[in-house]
């Protein structure tokens, strides 16, 4: 309990990730929410890496966790422009007008 | 002690944090709860001894990200009167889905066994302290070994920058511009021409 | 020689005029020149035919020399050997004769009656292969050649009787014609089947040879034994029951009238319905010995005369008369074939033809000059309008009623006193049948008569003025078969059935001893001898007051017994029954079967039913394509977690 040890640092990684996916399908109107919870299932991504790194003594799992930081924060400005476009088209982020992709 | 104390602090927050950014109400709100999010687990970083990773996820998630994000929020009038509705539509069998991928991952997490060749100690080990700081052994293996990674890292943020750019990018209509070549490779023969005007006549 | 040409110049001549028939030149002149070259080419062929035909009777039946010419061979599978030959013996020399005369004098008459048709190429064509086919079948050596030749002529029925194809009642009336004879065929081809499992072969000469050895074999149908001959006999004679219209599956012929007039006479008057008679004829060497099968014959043949002579009585069209007529004369020379007075039967087949063809050419003239009007009850006074197609017509009613010196009466006497003299049960009945018949046919002969001919005329004043009687190529053949109306009976008394009846007929007819009504019949008493006449001449009588002396009784008649007359009407109410015990379920399985076997089922399971589950398949699964990208996410998940409970499961 009090010896912080490596399953700690996975089971908080786990609860954000799942938390990121409750919030993928759980929100109704809002696409920023998805977006957001994006960011969090990559920061628990990113909380595994570096436990693991520091767990086995091991640099590259930093390394990785660098660059899915440089990842995430590619896909999060595209990600926001789409939106800004898809809102100045449409004049809605409602999460539920969003289905033109149907059938 | 202290260690134990700090984690469970910023796990805590973390967590909660997190789950008030899937569920507020107001989407400036979630976006707040993220940073403090962000925050936190920069604290787990730390202390994991990533302290240069932590450092980073300051400044570009929080301070780049996150800003983005709340720029984007603040510019789309967004009516969050009417945006509540639905959530507890799906709530019984997204929670029970959610449930049981946490359990899932608890068992997985709960029942690993490390192969000894992971044990045995990986491919870079972590310098000690004293040796070299966090930062200077990340970089001393990023800028070798991982060099081409690293400009592939820059080559995917410059397309993501021109992308954004390309895809938000407006003309307006109606705007005047200067344009040189056009009004250098003007001729008089073809822009003037003389009539003879009778007096008490127009053209 | 000359049978071989005989037999097949019609065909060659039908091929002719059937390529003529496809040139449809614009120019009238063109088709006028073709029509005549189609005519001359059939008529030309046809009296070739008869000439050579007369040839060959004098040299097979005057000359003793009856004789089988091979063609060549056409089956050989196993222990069935079919070839192609034609067989002239007396039998068959005699119908070839009658058939190419008769033919022949009514393709002459179709060129006048079918003048102003446009399909006069087409129509020479049938008839000639009419001809063709019912001269294959009396030529025939065996029993698959009688059978094509009997296809042949049921086709070519067809084809005549729906020669006016744009007319609905004319294709109604040969698609029944041909649908009921397709019946009669089946009994026809199981009859053949039974002659080959009896006697291993088709062949005539083969199976007459072998009959008296297996006069007592029996054959297995359905598990029960039956007594083989028997068996086959009957099958056969169901097929003669088709083709010659007797009781039970007779509703064609009076239909068949919609075909032209010299289609009704020809085949349904002089040829292909004696086609019948002929086979039964033909196989007597089988039928002698099975004596269920001659009482059959004679019991059906005598209640198709009665029948049809009932009918006959109320009918208003014409030519419906003279189908009735014929079908009911048939009925006479199937109950003399039953009584095994073969000859005699062939006698009055032969008879038959002339007076029959005779009377129905004559209706034909008569239409023609009533500007085609066929209702007896619109027609009267005509006689004086047109008197030489009365005078024959005339002639051939009183040879159809038997009187005196008319072939009618030797021919028909021959049979009844046959009939009698047989000395059995349904001898009997046949004998008293057919003198009701003889009455009541001299009674609606003369009806037919006193209703055209006599009386004031019923037609309006336009139609009369339009009377005239017909062109020379249409009165001229007529005196020809009324020649034969007057003088066949006299001149082929004593060959066919008299004294000189055994050297005349050979080898060709077969009867037992057992079986002497045809020889008993020269010696049956007077009253027996004069009693058809007797009748006949009652039957003119009875006419003459009804339809000139008080024309006011048959309409009073007919009210007063309304229930028989309207029984009589609707023609013993036959084809009533049959529509609603055949045709009604006959659709009804039909419908059935289209709409719910091959609609539901087999469509719905085949193509129709895997594309609707195709698509109904395709509809599902697109909906799980909703555009919403949490629905998406969700399944993923979803995905993720069964397959994590799954590996874990697993190990």
């Amino acid at each position: 309990m009090f010896e912080i040890g490596l399953s700690h640092y996975l089971s908080v990684a786990a609860i954000l990730f799942t938390l990121g996916i409750l919030g993928i399908f759980l929100n109704r109107k809002n696409v920023i929410v998805i977006l957001m919870s994006v960011e969090l299932m990559l920061l628990a991504v990113n909380i595994n890496l570096v436990a693991f790194s520091a767990h086995l003594g091991d640099l590259v799992g930093q390394v990785f966790a660098m660059f899915v930081l440089t990842v995430a924060a590619a896909e999060s400005a595209i990600g926001l422009a789409i939106l800004v476009v898809y809102f100045r088209n449409s004049g809605s982020i409602a999460v539920e007008d969003i289905n033109i992709m149907k059938g | 002690m202290i260690q134990a104390l700090a984690f469970y602090m910023f796990a805590l927050i973390t967590v909660a944090s997190a789950v008030m950014v899937i569920s507020a109400r107001n989407p400036v709100h979630s976006v707040l709860f993220l940073i403090l999010a962000f925050f936190n687990s920069a604290g787990l970083f730390v202390l994991l001894g990533a302290e240069f990773l932590a450092m980073i996820l300051v400044l570009v998630y929080v301070g780049a990200v996150a800003v983005l994000f709340m720029f984007v929020v603040m510019m789309l009038d967004i009516n969050f009167v009417e945006l509540r509705q639905g959530f507890l539509q799906y709530l019984p069998l997204g929670a029970i889905i959610g449930l049981l991928m946490l359990g899932e991952l608890f068992v997985v997490v709960g029942g690993h066994a490390l192969t000894p060749l992971a044990i045995a100690g990986g491919s870079v080990p972590i310098p000690p302290a004293a040796a070299a700081t966090n930062i200077e052994a990340l970089g001393a293996l990023i800028y070798t070994h991982y060099i081409y990674l690293f400009q592939a890292a820059g080559m995917v943020l410059l397309v993501a920058m021109i992308g954004a750019i390309v895809l938000t990018h407006r003309t307006r209509k109606g705007v005047r511009k200067q344009r040189i070549a056009v009004q250098i490779a003007r001729r008089a023969e073809e822009t003037i021409e003389l009539v003879k005007v009778e007096p008490g006549k127009g053209i | 020689m000359f049978e071989i040409i005989a037999v097949f110049l019609p065909l060659a001549s039908a091929c002719i005029a059937g390529m003529l028939a496809f040139a449809r030149p614009d120019d009238e002149k063109k088709q006028g020149r073709i029509d005549t070259a189609a005519q001359w080419v059939t008529c030309g062929a046809m009296v070739l035919s008869a000439v050579f035909a007369g040839i060959v009777f004098s040299d097979v039946v005057l000359g003793q020399n009856p004789r089988t010419v091979e063609l060549f061979t056409w089956i050989d599978s196993g222990a069935m050997e079919v070839s192609w030959a034609i067989k002239m013996d007396t039998l068959s020399s005699v119908m070839l004769f009658m058939v190419t005369t008769v033919a022949a004098v009514i393709h002459i008459y179709s060129i006048g009656y079918m003048h102003h048709d446009p399909g006069i190429p087409r129509f020479m064509a049938y008839l000639c292969l009419f001809t063709f086919f019912m001269l294959m079948l009396v030529s025939a050596d065996n029993l698959v050649q009688l059978f094509f030749g009997w296809e042949g002529v049921g086709l070519c029925s067809y084809l005549l009787i729906g020669f006016w194809y744009d007319r609905p009642a004319a294709n109604a009336a040969a698609i029944k014609a041909f649908v009921v004879n397709r019946i009669g065929d089946f009994g026809f081809a199981l009859g053949i089947f039974a002659t080959f499992v009896l006697f291993e072969t088709v062949d005539y000469d083969t199976i007459f040879a072998a009959a008296p050895g297996k006069a007592g074999a029996s054959l297995m149908v359905f598990g029960v034994e039956f007594h083989a001959i028997t068996v086959c006999t009957v099958l056969l004679f169901i097929g003669a029951m088709g083709k010659s219209a007797q009781l039970g599956l007779h509703t064609w012929l009076p239909d068949a009238m919609e075909g032209p007039t010299p289609v009704s006479a020809l085949i349904h008057a002089a040829t292909m319905v004696t086609a019948g008679v002929f086979m039964v004829v033909r196989m007597s060497p089988l039928f002698e010995f099975s004596e269920t099968a001659l009482t059959l014959v004679t019991v059906v043949g005598a209640s198709t005369a009665i029948f049809a002579a009932t009918v006959a009585c109320v009918q208003n069209d014409i030519k419906r008369v003279i189908a009735y007529s014929t079908c009911s004369q048939l009925g006479y020379m199937f109950f003399a074939a039953g009584v095994s007075a073969y000859s005699a039967g062939i006698f009055h087949l032969v008879t038959h033809a002339s007076f029959k063809a005779l009377l129905f050419l004559g209706a034909g003239s008569v239409i023609h000059a009533m500007s085609d009007e066929q209702d007896m009850r619109k027609m009267g006074g005509l006689g004086r309008f047109i008197p030489v197609t009365y005078a024959l017509m005339l002639i051939g009613s009183l040879a159809l009623a038997g009187i005196w010196p008319f072939s009618g009466y030797f021919s028909k006497d021959v049979i009844l006193e046959s009939a009698y003299a047989a000395g059995t049960g349904v001898g009997e009945y046949a004998f008293w049948l057919g003198i009701t018949a003889a009455f009541l046919t001299a009674f609606y002969s003369w009806r037919l008569l006193l209703m055209t001919f006599h009386g004031a005329p019923r037609a309006d004043n336009k139609v009369m003025a339009q009377a005239h009687e017909s062109p020379k190529v249409m009165i001229l053949p007529l005196f020809v078969l009324a020649a034969g109306a007057m003088f066949t009976g006299y001149i082929g008394y004593e060959s066919f059935v008299g004294h000189r009846a055994g050297e005349f007929w050979g080898e060709s007819i077969l009867v037992l001893s057992s079986h002497p009504a045809l020889e008993a019949a020269h010696g049956v008493p007077t009253w027996v001898k004069f009693l058809p006449l007797g009748v006949g001449v009652a039957g003119i009588g009875l006419a003459f007051v009804l339809y000139m002396l008080a024309p006011g009784l048959p309409a009073l008649i007919a009210g007063r017994f309304h229930i028989i007359h309207r029984f009589l009407v609707k023609k013993w109410y036959f084809d009533e029954l049959y529509d609603l015990v055949f045709v009604r379920p006959a659709f009804y399985l039909g419908r059935g079967f289209w709409k719910t076997g091959d609609g539901s089922l087999i469509d719905g399971v085949g193509p129709d039913g895997v594309s609707a589950a195709v698509l109904n398949l395709a509809r599902r699964a697109g909906a799980l394509q909703t555009g919403y990208l949490y629905h998406y996410a969700f399944a993923m998940l979803t995905g993720v977690v069964v397959l994590v409970t799954w590996y874990l499961f697993q190990h």
